[in-house]
């Protein structure tokens, strides 16, 4: 039977099914026999001293199993970062533990400093709140602004840390003096400072963990709300726990969302083990969604200086950036990298700038940990960049599309690379420019405009172009930048007798849509259907050592392992037909799943080679293996840049500052397209997440630490009335040099072209209206945008 | 712990529950009918959207012993006697109306009460009456699509793609 869906393919998702009926297997769906219930007792200080603890106060009360204090965990190791970053005086980051359960002190409100086990939940819950009530701190003045942070040795989130930095880190800090000269000697420089707002990643399932452990083998079993279950058994087996990783299985079952926040391991995952082992059953941890907001990794958070140098004609000179970056109480796993090779790296964006210079200190306060959230660190470069230019058009007169065609990398000179490091192999930046004026109808904006006028509101254009490095990995080139990990995936690819195919693979889908679009490439490559394919994910037990989904990484690296390994299966069959039909290797052609001897009519169909494989009754073992099954490990030669332009239209009301997005467009390279509807639902719910942070969204403490913005009543995510349709094109294509798929990757896209390209038309409609205003920070509330226009 | 029975997907059930148990974990932990989901807590998000007795609500926001005796719709009850996906649920997966599929029961439940109310409503009507669910994934676009096209109408041009 020939493949139905290939590549290229508008397959409809197999995934729907179970999740459209209510069979979906999230981990709060997961019940285990005897299981008792964690919950954690978290710090309602932004800081303090831990005076003592009252586990007492629960002990004894109904259901009571057990309770944990930082005291149990103060000798087991603590949950790493997962890069090292040096500072720009060659001084090592500073590293401070993070405990499983904080001990000594608390350092952000939510930062857990016990856990109550108990028969049930609510008998769980009570307790808590009894240990809570007797517990006693010495509440330390909360440090939450970075400037000052950095400026105050006498208050301290680390004891051992005098200015509360992390690292003072300059990329490439042999290019500073350079880049400091091109400026002062600049015609025309213009300088922006900007908050890229802290972001809560939201996504819908809260965390979750299940933690069983079988005393009979010594087993331990994690359930877990995961992006990457090697990763976390990796980081809680190796460095918390010291458990023999072959004693530990990690399961991601069905994810609900993440965006970075379940990349990395929390002390919950931890606690729950240890626990289930203390009490000899199985413990079972929930998040409430405040406990989300008050304990998930947090996104984004920089205060940035950023200078262009350019001609008057606006050729690009220099870019030039000081950056301060939150990492909040604790170095969360990828902390350290998201605000330095995720956003450094890209300051040359899509041009051919000579000069970049990035600072960046990053810097511990009393807030959660802010680590990597969709795009990471990227769409803080995109955003720095493509304000600059914009508000640089502005001061000089210039056309912003112009500027952009001016200053673009051309076709011609790939591959590129730029002064911040990155070799950009291929791309066309003018096509997905073109491509966005033809489709957002440029042309007809002053039409459009006078339209808005004539009903009072300010309307406005604002175009963002954008470049990313993903599909995150290679291992050599990141482990030159400080990674402790490798970055390559994996996939076995293991065709049954009976000829379907069952594909383990190192990524992890959580919305990403694996299960389909990886089902379709191998239905195209093996020429069998879809349907004969299952894709195995998430569990540690089934799949090989892959790295996980985050980074726009699982296509590009994961694919391409897949792809490898069914190459690897293609090869094998060739033997198998070969002796089958009494031929040599070299006159086997496969093609349309069928192994044929070149120039006859002898051939053997995939089944047929698959059931032969497993039945080698007359096989000459000296040479030719039974099974069909085989692995491959994929590190590839260079990130994969995507890139394209964005297109935002707004209407502002002048009398309440409320913004309206009324048309979005993008224009994506996103290389050779597997399954052109995912692509687009990706772009969609990026550029929503984008077009949040731009008006909506923000993670807010106030000076106590207490984090005002902590449920959805002040938490503002965007809702289906607060957003348009959105146009996405993906037609522009320069397929991935480095990958035989061809492909680059476009989760993240959406969120890192978008909040400038909704920025900019929102002041490009002040201004148009006469108001002059160069920038106003996100998110452009009504009353921000009010105010500006009032001031 | 009081026995409280309702009518649940046609079925008459009954689950031991205490007086502070909502109807959301009744359905999850007492009946183990897990397609409801829980993503707030504090009525916001609208995962766990159920109907009782034909309107939508939300189900973490009722004690399950104030509806004894209701008739509740979740999720499970959505396909069709074959099981086969309803209407709406077919939609969905037709314009790809979900990525990680967990506000998904709600959505559907929700869509299901506005057609009921506005079985062809536009743009901005689907957009309004799905204002109380929360999808981080995709961004509306498609579940807009899918309800648009669950009422019959041809969505072909509704946004260039």
């Amino acid at each position: 039977m020939a493949k139905d869906f290939g590549i290229g393919a508008e397959a409809k998702r197999t995934e729907d099914i179970r999740y459209l009926t209510g069979a979906g297997n999230y981990t709060h769906d997961v019940n285990v026999h005897g299981q008792a219930y964690a919950v954690f007792v978290r710090s309602n200080m932004a800081h303090a001293r831990i005076k003592s603890v009252g586990a007492a106060a629960a002990e004894g009360m109904p259901g009571v199993l057990a309770v944990f204090t930082g005291e149990d965990f103060k000798d087991v190791g603590g949950n790493p970062a997962g890069w090292f970053i040096g500072s720009r005086d060659g001084s090592p980051m500073k590293e401070p533990k993070r405990p499983v359960l904080a001990h000594g002190k608390v350092r952000h409100v939510g930062d857990a400093y016990a856990a109550v086990i108990a028969q049930t939940y609510m008998e769980a819950k009570d307790a808590a709140q009894a240990v809570a009530d007797a517990s006693e701190f010495e509440e330390l003045p909360a440090i939450i602004d970075m400037a000052q942070a950095l400026a105050d040795s006498s208050n301290r989130v680390h004891d051992e840390i005098a200015d509360n930095q992390c690292f003072d880190w300059g990329w490439i800090e042999d290019n500073r003096a350079k880049v400091d000269a091109a400026i002062k000697a600049a015609p025309h420089v213009t300088t922006l400072e900007l908050v890229n707002n802290r972001l809560i990643p939201n996504a819908m399932e809260p965390r979750a963990s299940i933690g069983e452990y079988n005393p009979g083998t010594g087993d331990y079993k994690l359930t877990t709300t995961s992006q990457n279950p090697h990763l976390t058994r990796l980081l809680v087996a190796a460095f918390v726990l010291g458990i023999p990783e072959n004693k530990l299985q990690v399961v991601a079952p069905d994810v609900g969302g993440g965006f970075g926040s379940k990349i990395y391991h929390y002390g919950e995952e931890a606690l729950v083990l240890a626990a289930a082992k203390k009490i000899k059953k199985p413990v079972k941890w929930v998040a409430e969604r405040s406990e989300s907001f008050l304990s998930d990794a947090h996104g984004r958070d920089h205060v940035t200086k950023i200078e262009l140098a350019c001609e008057k004609d606006g050729t690009f000179i220099a870019f030039r950036t000081e950056t301060m970056a939150n990492v909040g109480a604790y170095l969360s796993n990828f902390s350290t990298v998201t605000p330095t090779f995720l956003h450094g790296t890209l300051m040359a964006g899509p041009y051919k700038v000579p000069n970049v210079y990035v600072n960046v200190k990053t810097v511990f306060t009393n807030t959660a940990p802010v680590d990597a959230y969709r795009g990471a660190g990227r769409p803080e470069a995109t955003y720095s960049l493509e304000r600059v230019v914009d508000q640089m058009c502005r001061e000089l007169g210039l056309d912003p599309f112009e500027v952009r065609r001016k200053n673009f990398i051309t076709t011609d000179m790939f591959p590129y690379t730029t002064p911040a490091g990155l070799a950009y192999d291929v791309g066309n930046y003018h096509a997905t420019l073109d491509k966005a004026i033809e489709l957002a109808d440029v042309a007809g904006f002053e039409a459009r405009r006078t339209a808005s006028a004539a009903k009072g509101k300010l309307r406005g254009l604002g175009l963002s172009t954008w470049i990313e490095a993903c599909g995150i990995a290679p291992s050599n080139l990141v482990g030159i930048l400080g990674a402790r990990v490798g970055l390559y995936d994996a996939a076995t690819v293991r065709v049954n007798p009976t000829g379907n195919v069952s594909v383990m693979v190192g990524a992890h889908s959580h919305g990403q849509s694996h299960e389909t679009v990886f089902a379709q490439i191998i239905s195209d490559m093996f020429g069998i259907p879809m349907s004969s394919v299952d894709i195995v994910h998430g569990d540690t037990a089934k799949i090989p050592f892959g790295m996980g989904s985050y980074g726009s990484r699982s296509l590009a690296v994961c694919g391409q392992a897949m792809a490898n390994a069914a190459d690897k299966v293609i090869a094998k069959g060739k033997k198998i037909a070969a002796h089958m039909l009494e031929a040599t290797e070299a006159e086997i052609v496969f093609s349309d799943g069928v192994f044929a001897v070149s120039g006859t009519n002898r051939s053997k169909t995939f089944g047929e080679i698959a059931f032969s494989a497993y039945v080698p009754h007359n096989y000459p073992l000296a040479t030719l293996e039974p099974g069909l099954e085989e692995t491959a490990f994929y590190d590839p030669a260079n990130f994969t840049y995507p890139a394209g332009t964005y297109l935002c239209e707004v209407e502002v009301d002048a009398d309440t500052g409320k913004v309206d997005v009324c048309n979005f467009t993008c224009a994506d390279d996103f290389g050779n397209v597997m399954n052109p509807m995912v692509v687009r639902g990706q772009v969609h719910g990026g550029v929503v997440q984008g077009i949040g942070q731009a008006l909506l969204e923000h993670g807010v403490y106030d000076e106590n630490g207490q984090l005002l913005s902590g449920s959805y009543m002040d938490y503002t995510m965007p809702r289906a009335d607060d957003v348009p349709f959105v146009t996405v094109d993906h037609s522009c294509v320069t397929p991935c040099s480095h990958n035989k798929l061809g492909v680059k990757g476009c989760g993240e896209a959406g969120a890192i072209g978008s909040p400038p390209a909704v920025v900019n038309a929102v002041l490009d409609a002040l201004n148009r209206g006469g108001h002059k205003i160069a920038h106003i920070d996100m998110p452009l509330t009504p009353s921000r945008v009010w105010s500006a226009m009032n001031a | 712990m009081t026995k409280v029975t309702m009518t649940v997907n046609g079925k008459s059930v009954s689950a031991e529950t205490e007086g502070r148990t909502l109807l959301s974990s009744y359905l999850r932990e007492g009946l183990g009918l897990t397609g409801t989901h829980i993503g707030c807590d504090t009525s916001q998000c609208g995962a766990c959207v159920v109907h009782i007795d034909g309107v939508a609500v939300k189900s973490c926001s009722v004690f399950a012993q104030d509806v004894a005796g209701s008739k509740v719709t979740t999720i499970e009850g959505m396909a069709n006697t074959d099981g086969s996906l309803g209407v709406i649920q077919q939609a969905f997966q037709d314009h790809h109306g979900l990525q990680c599929g967990f506000c998904t029961p709600g959505m559907v439940m929700s869509s299901a009460a506005l057609l009921a109310s506005n079985p062809k409503p536009t743009e901005a009507d689907v957009r309004h009456g799905l204002e109380g669910n929360i999808c981080r994934c995709t961004g509306y676009h498609n579940i807009v699509k899918a309800v648009m096209a669950a009422s019959g109408q041809d969505v072909a041009a509704v946004a260039a793609e």
